[in-house]
């Protein structure tokens, strides 16, 4: 029951390699009007590239585009909004300076004065089809993430509504947002737009798409078209794209598990746990002071057995960075105080808090967490500089150096070179790796994880997550996990603390509590 | 004291704070351009004294200030050429740039003035003034405010229209876009490189039109280094404003006053060392700075090299 009707985009033949990578290997797809075409791959499948490719922002070195039939070379973001392909990518792409309305504006011509009326006109009319509800004088900046990415919507149809390609739309939404996104691609599906919805959760693609295309290292691996998705349950269709996603042979029960995990199968979490005894950590009435743009602590309290695992939940920006930094003693308290085991240790910066047990494993890892140009070596002493037995009256101690790195290197499997190597040159795992290795300490008292699993593939997503089960090589730490992918914190604790506007709304038992209750407590729906 | 409340006093301290002020208004309203598209002109200074030459001596050669400002000018946008060059289409430095432009025009109109001027030292006569009917009838302020070049009223009629631009065009967006989140203007089909090249030439032709100004109109005579800095303080001006022409209009007001302290002082004959009114205007950059730079605003872009697909 294929309809005669053009195709939207048919690609063929893409091509495109980047110094020692073949991002995109020979695709071909094609993207009808008024389906959902989910593109599924893990980290480094190449979705971004053939992204990229489609928006204009990167060129092909080989194969054809073309849209409605007609073949075309999209040169330029320009070419491709003016072929009807919007993209609304990853990151948000809005000037938080401008509003609502000026931010769509924007992309006329330079010499003309704002066309307010008709840009109002147009913005109605998508505000109609989307059926959003959003204020177009409001400074961007002041909207939440799902507002901002409705905005981002409307712009990608400003010149036409064609193509609408998504890029992991859901990675910052509540789940109450990744809804109401729902919602609106498919009114605009019926519409006839043909939506591309880039994603590396299964669940998502199954849920919301009609058909599934699956990357792999570059390549389209699998195909489930509309009437084959269509016939299968959705075990059936979970089973046929982990299978491509792995290669049939490969898929490991593990693999399996996870990329069920995000199918919203059910979660299993750590083994339950009773609180004896005192709190190991307790947290009361901590706040921050924060510059313009970061959302500080507002009074956020809580305690944490030995061996607990405490969950924080929350929209991104809502006070975690500030909590993880006030916990590792990076930033100062403003007010409130942190006992560990009893003893107050509210002042004090990173070396005191090191010294009292606090391991903190940063969501930053190319930042503050390695000095890229450094040997891994050096990295994984990086939190005892000057001090014995790897630095001597102010000397560096090579050979302890060296040897402690070595043993490292074995005991987590870093792969490495030679510990000479600079770090920057690992892949973004075994920089974790690292990390996870440098802040491991059977003494530890609190052991902080902030985003563990932000931009790793599956396996080693899978790892960082049993190893947080497992008490991250700590006996009876206290650990806290600060997330926003709810699967994770859903797999990995004992109790997850929602934050809200730099405050904690609401501290729940994670084997007792439906995602649909935490989520609203995202939303500051609770709160007064 | 009472000698400071003489006529002659505040009509020279006008007159004195307009010319002063005028050059850092045309030079801070040009900044103002490109640290909005995100791209930190330290070359001012430089632009300026090329302006300053170039207007001084080809009004000079043709007898014509209107010929001698368009020179000015467009040596300033020759110079700011270079820049946007080497800093927005091949991503140099901005801020080694602008020392190397302003360091090489130092050095390039100094070495000019040598071998034209410095034998002589030819004078251009008094630019022409354009007074404004009724208004500069006015007692004291009239003479020193409404009796001015026409470039005077330009340059703050230019404020007026900047403050259009910046709120009500699609320049203003593409130029505040650039200078925000570069990478989002990009996705909506404008190039960042080319607005902020343009912005870079707007800046070039302010500052040499500027420059122009102090030579032929408030000096009257080529100098090396005759610009003592006033680039850098139209920097400071722009940054300092937070992206409002208003300010620059305000700030170059307050600087011209501070500047043209020293002559009107000496003209009233107050018994002050030289040298510590000749640092009034630069205790003033320090002041300002200390009460508002906590305040001042920056492109989050400013100084960044945009490349398409960093992000």
């Amino acid at each position: 029951m294929t309809s005669p009707e053009p195709l939207a985009i048919s690609l063929s033949g893409i091509t495109k390699a980047f110094p020692g990578v073949l991002a995109n290997d020979n695709i071909s797809l094609d993207f009808r009007p008024g389906e959902i075409h989910a593109l599924l791959g893990e980290n480094g499948a190449g979705k971004s590239t053939l992204i990229g490719i489609l928006s204009g922002m990167q060129q092909p070195d080989a194969g054809s585009i073309s849209v409605r039939g007609q073949r075309v070379r999209v040169t330029s973001p320009k070419a491709a909004l003016k072929l009807g392909i919007g993209t609304v990518y990853q990151h948000v792409l809005l000037i938080p300076s401008l509003t609502v309305l000026e931010n769509l504006m924007l992309g006329a011509p330079w010499w003309k004065v704002c066309d307010r009326d008709g840009a109002q006109k147009r913005f109605e009319e998508l505000s109609q089809l989307l059926s959003t509800d959003l204020d177009p004088d409001v400074p961007v900046g002041r909207l939440s993430l799902g507002q901002q990415q409705q905005v981002e919507i409307i712009r990608a149809l400003w010149h036409g509504e064609l193509v609408l390609i998504l890029d992991e739309p859901t990675s910052m939404l509540t789940p109450q947002g990744v809804h109401e996104l729902g919602q609106v691609i498919r009114r605009l599906r019926d519409h006839g737009v043909a939506v591309i919805f880039i994603t590396h959760k299964l669940g998502e693609a199954y849920e919301l798409a009609d058909c599934i295309s699956v990357l792999r290292q570059g390549r389209v691996v699998g195909h489930l078209g509309k009437d084959e998705k269509a016939r299968l349950s959705e075990e059936e269709v979970t089973e046929a794209v982990v299978a491509m996603m792995f290669g049939l042979e490969k898929a490991t029960a593990a693999e399996t598990e996870v990329a069920q995990g995000d199918a919203k199968l059910p979660h299993e979490g750590p083994a339950p746990l009773t609180q004896e005894g005192p709190p190991l950590v307790a947290l009361q009435d901590a706040t921050s002071q924060g510059q313009s743009g970061e959302c500080p602590l507002r009074g956020a309290s809580f305690q944490i057995w030995p061996g607990e695992v405490l969950g924080i939940a929350g929209v991104d920006g809502n006070g975690q960075k500030h909590l993880a930094e006030i916990l590792s003693g990076q930033r100062p308290l403003a007010a409130g105080r942190l006992t560990l085991a009893g003893q107050d240790v509210s002042h004090g910066g990173v070396a005191a808090r090191r010294r009292a047990g606090v391991r903190y494993i940063t969501d930053e890892r190319m930042g503050e967490g390695t000095v890229a140009a450094h040997p891994v070596s050096v990295n994984l002493v990086m939190k005892e500089i000057g001090q014995p037995p790897f630095w001597r009256w102010g000397l560096t101690q090579k050979g302890k150096v060296r040897d402690f790195a070595t043993d490292k290197i074995g005991d987590h499997d870093i792969r490495t070179p030679s510990e000479r190597t600079p770090i920057g040159r690992l892949s973004g795992g075994n920089i974790q790796k690292v990390l996870l290795a440098r802040e491991m300490a059977p003494d530890a008292k609190l052991v902080i994880f902030n985003k563990p699993t932000y931009g790793l593939d599956l396996h080693n997503t899978l790892r960082a997550r049993a190893w947080i089960r497992e008490g991250a090589g700590a006996k009876a730490a206290a650990i806290v996990v600060i997330s926003n992918e709810l699967d994770e914190l859903r797999e990995t604790c004992h109790r997850i603390a929602v934050m809200y506007q730099g405050r904690i709304v609401g501290i729940v038992d994670n084997a007792t509590t439906s995602e649909t209750e935490i989520g609203r407590l995202m939303t500051g729906a609770e709160v007064a | 004291m009472s000698a400071l409340l003489t006529e002659a006093f505040i009509g020279s301290l006008i007159f004195g704070a307009l010319t002063a002020g005028i050059p850092l208004l045309l030079a801070g309203l040009g900044e103002q351009i490109s640290e909005k598209a995100g791209v930190l002109n330290i070359g001012l200074e430089g632009m300026m004294l090329f302006g300053a030459y170039a207007g001084f001596a080809v009004a000079y050669s043709y007898s014509s200030f209107t010929i001698g400002f368009l020179a000015g000018g467009l040596a300033g946008l020759a110079t700011a050429c270079l820049m946007a060059l080497l800093c927005v289409v091949w991503s140099m430095n901005q801020i080694v740039v602008g020392i190397a432009l302003t360091l090489g025009a130092e050095g390039l109109t100094a070495l000019l003035h040598h071998f034209q001027f410095s034998r002589s030292y030819p004078r251009l006569p008094k630019a022409e003034t354009l007074p404004l009917p009724g208004l500069s009838e006015l007692p004291v302020v009239g003479g020193a405010l409404f009796d001015r070049n026409l470039l005077v009223y330009l340059a703050i009629l230019l404020t007026v229209f900047m403050v259009w631009v910046f709120n009500r065009t699609q320049l203003g967006l593409n130029l505040q876009a650039a200078g925000d989140k570069p990478a989002a203007l990009d996705a909506a089909g404008v190039s960042v490189k080319g607005t902020r090249f343009a912005a870079v030439l707007c800046t070039g032709f302010l500052g040499g039109l500027g420059g122009a100004y102090m030579s032929m109109v408030g000096g009257g005579l080529f100098l090396p280094f005759m610009t003592g800095g006033a680039g850098f303080i139209a920097i400071v001006l722009a940054m300092l404003a937070r992206g409002h022409p208003l300010w620059v209009l305000i700030g170059a007001v307050l600087f011209g006053v501070s500047l043209s302290l020293a002559t009107a002082l000496q003209v009233a004959g107050v018994n002050i060392p030289t040298d510590v009114i000749q640092m009034l205007p630069f205790a003033m950059v320090i002041l300002v700075l200390i009460i508002f730079a906590r305040h001042s605003y920056l492109p989050p872009a400013l100084g960044i090299p945009y490349h398409r697909g960093e992000r």
